[in-house]
């Protein structure tokens, strides 16, 4: 790549590349995702507010030992996880509703859906929703099993997996270098799999432990709820996976504002990506 | 097709408080969300189309402390004069659609024959608890009365006044296809004693496969009718008529 930079003169302004780079049927199963995921979140801590305890086993309950839960204790509010107790007032626990009144419950009202205790509601909207999740989930597979977007953008080569090459990804993480130029039109190493990640085992994880808390589910596919280790440890995974899908969300957003806000966002609304352009050194 | 102004307006406003409860409380939001139930019904009819056996446990599997919920102890007159005398004066009524309109002692009841489960409740809060019911199955009391060919469902009608004041009893329905599922039981036995009082007694009914809420205690009258709409509030039992739903597989 020629300097032009070094020679004193204004660089030309480097030509701006756009390519293609989310098809239609990602594109939209994305935001339906986004719609849908955020709502079975909230709708799911609603649900969770009914009974902040969880358990490992087949059963548990009030008088059983909780390895997790969330509590008001006189004016604190705790969430205990095993031997540790942490103070959560405010948040955990013990928490104020838009009317300023104080409710001991486990996540406040704030976020989720209803925002007030209505576990009827939230549960419809909860089943609804995980209907939309499943079917948009399985028009996305299939898409990308046919169009090959899953081989090609997702699944990672094996020179990707290469020690070095991973090394080199994780630094260039860490140093929050972006790829730019050519390597900017495909997904770097850990992307793809953090993408694979939550594709291909978190997402089906929510499915399956939320179809074994179903009693009906149980007795029709009993394998299933005995693999998770009973139906509180399915709940107890249940609430783990979306803890790490909460985290994956995080993490893709902070990386949405850091590799370009608005270039990142376009893209995956009409499609089309600028392809940063190599810096001049 | 769902226009991006719309995508974006509602993922936003989830996330403000108040358009939460407004999304949640728009009716016609709620009418295409509430056929959510629908579908899970039938996918779950599907899937046990062959009637298979909820899972039994080991005597030892049996939780410590079965969490006793919703009525503990009936108050009303009535119920306090039948515990009274251990309940040797109570009845349970058949009626309804039925050819023989019936009604069974406690001793009645004991003399069919009997099932013995060891089961996983599951509450609609989320927790769950394992105990042993031992009843007579319903298939067998139906049979004895007879149903009539526009049965569809049978209600169960129950002493404990949990809503506290008129239209407050407690009642709960389930269609044929649980009803003579060979796990639907009327138990008036738990963990190997006499079902207890926070438990139900004399008699309240399993059927596994739904949720806690469905397993009414304090049965005190079956009626079995073609529809639901003009009993309680008209949505099938007393949790259903507060807004949950009237199938509890899920």
């Amino acid at each position: 790549m020629t300097v032009l930079a070094a020679s004193g003169s204004p660089a030309a302004p480097p030509p701006r590349i756009s390519i293609y780079r989310h098809g239609l049927v990602v594109r939209l199963t994305h935001w339906i995702n986004v719609l849908a995921i955020s709502l079975l979140l909230m709708s799911g801590l609603n649900i969770f507010n009914a009974h902040p305890r969880l358990y490992w086993g087949a059963a548990g309950a009030d008088f059983d030992p909780a390895w997790l839960e969330m509590k008001a204790s006189g004016d604190r509010g705790l969430l205990r996880i095993g031997a540790l107790s942490l103070d959560t007032t405010g948040v955990l626990g013990l928490s104020q509703a838009s009317d300023g009144s104080w409710n001991q419950q486990g996540f406040p009202d704030a976020v989720t859906f209803p925002g007030h205790r209505d576990l009827a509601t939230a549960r419809r909207w909860h089943f609804f929703l995980a209907w939309v999740f499943v079917i948009n989930g399985a028009i996305y597979y299939l898409s990308g099993l046919i169009t090959g977007h899953l081989r090609r953008d997702i699944a990672p080569a094996r020179r990707e997996l290469a020690p070095g090459a991973l090394w080199t990804s994780v630094v260039d993480h860490l140093k929050l270098r972006h790829p730019v130029g050519e390597a900017a039109r495909r997904y770097n190493v850990l992307q793809k799999l953090a993408y694979l990640a939550v594709i291909v085992i978190l997402l089906p994880l929510m499915v399956l432990t939320g179809l074994t808390m179903s009693p009906g589910v149980d007795a029709a596919v009993p394998w299933l709820v005995s693999l998770f280790g009973g139906r509180q440890s399915a709940r107890a995974i249940h609430f783990i996976t979306a803890n790490l899908i909460v985290l994956f969300v995080i993490v893709h957003l902070v990386e949405v504002v850091l590799a370009g806000v608005w270039n990142e966002i376009r893209s995956m609304i009409t499609g089309r990506y600028v392809v940063p352009a190599e810096k001049h050194r | 097709m769902i226009s991006r102004r719309a995508l974006f307006g509602v993922g936003v406003g989830g996330l403000g408080l108040s358009a939460c409860d407004r999304i949640a409380a728009s009716p016609r939001l709620e009418s295409i969300v509430g056929r959510g139930q629908g579908l899970t019904l039938h996918a779950q009819r599907l899937l046990l189309s062959a009637q298979p056996l909820a899972r039994e446990f080991r005597a030892a599997d049996i939780s410590p402390v079965f969490k006793p919920n919703g009525s503990m102890r009936p108050d009303t007159d009535a119920y306090q004069a039948l515990l009274a005398d251990n309940f040797a004066s109570w009845r349970l009524a058949v009626d309804g659609l039925v050819r023989a309109p019936t009604s069974f002692s406690l001793a009645d009841l004991k003399a069919l024959p009997a099932r013995t489960q060891i089961t996983r409740h599951d509450c609609v809060e989320g927790w769950s608890a394992i105990g042993g019911w031992t009843g007579v199955p319903l298939s067998v009391v139906l049979g004895r009365v007879g149903l009539m060919p526009e049965a569809r469902f049978v209600v169960f009608h129950c002493a404990d006044n949990l809503g506290r004041g008129p239209g407050g009893l407690y009642y709960e329905s389930i269609d044929l296809f649980d009803a003579f599922h060979p796990q639907t039981i009327l138990a008036y036995g738990m963990n190997g004693g006499a079902l207890p009082v926070a438990h139900g007694a004399p008699l309240r009914l399993r059927v596994e496969r739904q949720l806690g809420y469905k397993q009414a205690k304090y049965v005190m009258r079956l009626e079995v009718t073609d529809r639901l709409d003009g009993i309680g509030g008209g949505k099938g039992g007393f949790w259903e008529d507060r807004g949950y739903e009237w199938y509890a597989g899920i």
